[in-house]
């Protein structure tokens, strides 16, 4: 008896649904109607042929060519103010690692690693960054070090603006998201032509390219962390007379944090990612050692640099996940 | 209804106090229709109505009422009545659609961004049902919060808020995180935060309704014991009626966005305005909430020690009674005399009754709730003086009708 009722009521859901859908033509068949219109236009035109009526490809690629090289031109001295000012940050960060003696390195390393995450990562760390120098690739590493930190450094400056951006404005997120997404998925090769015609070869469009492409995952947990922000909380703190920039800095900010940090993790791991690729543009480093061994057929040369690289990354990544993890504890309520 | 809000509002005018809180025609609507003008666009039409017929939703629906100084005014309702909207509105954290906000005889609604921050700051301090408390901090310098955003310098108003967290009871606590504290405390720390600014106006917004029902209780003494010193303005939001009528001093009683009774509790027990509300009351042990101030008669002969016998006995002829209640001077109840004592003291050639005034039963003071006053009262057969605090007598009711009050299914009925 209770299910012919339930079985009633399902219908009589389904006919109300259908009846509401049926109300007025919708939007997605007004589109398809447009489609099916315009594709009869083309056959009607063209004849049903394999090869596709039409090629602008030619015209928007010199199109985009002359407007890059106008950029270039026209902002040049733009271009040359921002190289310089990046590359005397870059030289500044890779001096202070290569003037410092390595067991002072390797001892700092081993201490933070201990205090965040436990002795025995500290071991591992250790034994790391031995390898690493025994490979004799301290100075790649010390200056592949200096490129992550100020790619980092600049991501989280530019990225956490952009994202406490998107996390107030529907709108601005909407445009936002899939810029993000294709920064992520473009091929960077796309992008390392008008980065060198802008800054030309080294380290600095290394930088550039090296930003392009890691920056949106401190972009999309800065604005999920404020997003993800208690609403209770924010009333309770508004009511009491909070302005919005109170409301950022004291409120949201501190209990986005900790996924802020995981953010920014990933946004390290994705720079050391591309430290290959960035060397094709001039980057030193390990990158450049593995790019160099690759291009004459060594194997050997080329793994040891990699595995400089995987050593880097798992310091890295272990030491600032503990620490954001710590955070996030903190936070529990 | 509009009968119920007049009543409510002629009440009112008898409360001492200035009002501090003035509602006027405020309307909240979500949906398209609240870019119309509402006031003519939803004229008459229900919350069902509304929303069929203009996709909107009918939250607060032309709500308008007084809070007087030192007030405890209780919005009650259901969930979906509107009652925590409401308590929004009125600092504005839900923007109200129009009507007026009145914080001593400033509009809220007419405040730019920078007054109406400033207007939270001194005027309001608002306690949240899930505590609203700031994770990342210390209950220190959650309590201390209100008066950071002001920009009080930091020893300052941790001074201050130690010293709140010791009138809640939770000194030794300061230094831990919020997040460390049971449910109870955590609400002592939103109280506490709340007071900390000191502020005439407390919005308490569901406070007590997440905590366990011992906690609940002891938090609502906390605030009773709290209102006897403090004397602010309290507008208390909560689905409880025995809540309502144990904290307020006037209860709105609301129902689809609209107040549908505002009365003191023992009002809205004995004539509730409609069945909603009459449904409400039916939870409620009415011997426990109604007074006997609220059923008691006054005095059909009452006396003067100082009256001459003969005086006496001609007062009780007028009224056809056996026994009067005796005054003294300045109205605090002495006791009874019967007509054969007076006669005997008229004969006897005495000045003034006070040598027939008997003591026959002690007095049940006004602010006894019925049932009290008839476990105390159940010796003594028929009419019981009335007193209030200071003893003076100030009416008198019968053993047997708050015998009937108390055990009968019947509405209470206001003495006269």
């Amino acid at each position: 008896m209770a299910v012919m009722t339930r079985l009633k009521e399902t219908t009589a859901e389904i006919r109300e649904a259908t009846r509401n859908g049926a109300a007025g033509p919708s939007k997605a068949m007004l589109v398809l109607g447009g489609f099916l219109a315009f594709f009869l236009v083309m056959v009607l035109v063209w004849g049903p042929r394999t090869e596709f009526p039409l090629d602008w490809s030619r015209g928007i690629s010199r199109w985009i060519n002359e407007g890059v090289e106008a950029i270039t031109v026209a902002w040049g001295p733009v271009f040359d103010l921002v190289s310089d000012a990046v590359l005397r940050f870059l030289l500044w960060i890779e001096t202070a690692f290569l003037w410092t003696p390595w067991p002072v390195v390797i001892v700092g390393a081993a201490l933070l690693a201990w205090i965040t995450v436990g002795w025995k990562f500290s071991a591992f760390a250790v034994v790391a960054l031995l390898t690493t120098g025994v490979f004799g690739l301290w100075e790649s590493a010390m200056e592949t070090m200096a490129l992550i930190v100020v790619s980092v450094i600049l991501s989280i400056v530019v990225g956490i603006p952009i994202g406490v951006l998107s996390a107030r404005s529907n709108n601005f997120d909407a445009v936002l998201k899939p810029l993000l997404d294709g920064m992520q998925t473009m091929p960077s090769f796309v992008y390392l032509v008008p980065v060198v015609m802008f800054f030309g070869i080294g380290n600095v469009p290394a930088v550039f390219a090296t930003i392009i492409y890691a920056v949106p995952p401190t972009i999309r947990f800065t604005s999920l962390g404020i997003r993800e922000v208690s609403p209770q909380v924010v009333e309770a703190a508004r009511s009491f007379g909070t302005t919005p920039r109170q409301l950022l800095f004291k409120v949201q900010l501190p209990m986005a944090l900790p996924t802020i940090m995981a953010g920014i993790n990933q946004t390290t791991m994705m720079a050391l990612a591309m430290m290959v690729i960035a060397s094709l543009v001039g980057a030193g480093g390990l990158g450049e050692d593995v790019q160099r061994a690759l291009a004459r057929a060594r194997p050997g040369e080329a793994l040891l640099g990699g595995l400089g690289i995987v050593f880097l990354a798992i310091i890295i990544d272990r030491i600032t996940q503990a620490w954001a993890k710590s955070r996030q504890e903190a936070l529990r309520m | 209804m509009s009968q119920a809000i007049e009543d409510g509002q002629k009440l009112s005018a008898s409360t001492n106090g200035q009002v501090r809180v003035s509602v006027r025609g405020l309307w909240k609507v979500f949906g398209p229709a609240a870019d119309s003008d509402v006031g003519e666009t939803l004229k008459g039409k229900t919350k069902d109505e509304v929303q069929d017929e203009l996709d909107s939703v009918l939250a607060l629906h032309d709500v308008s009422f007084d809070v007087h100084q030192g007030e405890t005014f209780v919005v009650m309702g259901l969930s979906g009545s509107g009652k925590s909207t409401l308590v929004r509105c009125l600092i504005r954290l839900i923007e109200p659609t129009t009507g007026q906000v009145i914080i001593d005889g400033e509009d809220l609604l007419s405040l730019t961004e920078e007054e109406l921050t400033e207007a939270r700051r001194q005027k309001t301090g608002m306690v949240f049902q899930y505590f609203g408390l700031l994770p990342h901090r210390t209950v220190i310098d959650n309590v201390a919060w209100g008066l950071e955003v002001q920009g009080v310098p930091r020893e300052d108003r941790r001074a201050r808020a130690a010293e709140l967290l010791r009138v809640v009871g939770l000194d030794g606590w300061e230094e831990y995180h919020a997040s460390a504290l049971s449910g109870g405390m955590q609400q002592r720390v939103g109280l506490a935060r709340a007071l900390a600014c000191d502020p005439e106006i407390l919005l308490m917004d569901e406070p007590f309704s997440a905590l366990d029902p011992l906690i609940r209780r002891d938090m609502q003494d906390e605030l009773i014991r709290l209102q006897e010193q403090m004397h602010k303005t309290i507008i208390f939001i909560t689905h409880d009626l025995a809540e309502a009528t144990k904290l307020g001093s006037r209860i709105a009683i609301m129902r689809d966005g609209a107040i549908v009774q505002i009365g003191t509790p023992e009002e809205i027990l004995a004539n509730p305005a409609d069945d909603y509300v009459a449904d409400f009351t039916q939870d409620v042990r009415t011997c426990s909430i109604v007074t006997v101030g609220y059923i008691m008669e006054s005095c059909a002969v009452q006396l003067s020690v100082a009256t001459n016998p003969n005086d006496a006995l001609a007062a009780l002829d007028a009224d056809g009674a056996d026994r009067a209640f005796v005054a003294l001077a300045e109205g605090v109840y002495a006791g009874e005399i019967t007509r054969a004592a007076t006669r005997q003291a008229a004969d006897s050639g005495d000045a003034t009754i006070e040598r027939a005034v008997s003591r026959r039963c002690e007095p049940v003071l006004a602010s006894l709730c019925i049932e009290d006053a008839l476990s105390q009262a159940w010796s003594n057969d028929g009419w019981i003086p009335v007193v209030d605090e200071g003893g003076r007598l100030v009416g008198n009711v019968e053993r047997d009708a708050l015998a009937r009050t108390v055990f009968s299914e019947e509405r209470v009925e206001a003495g006269v």
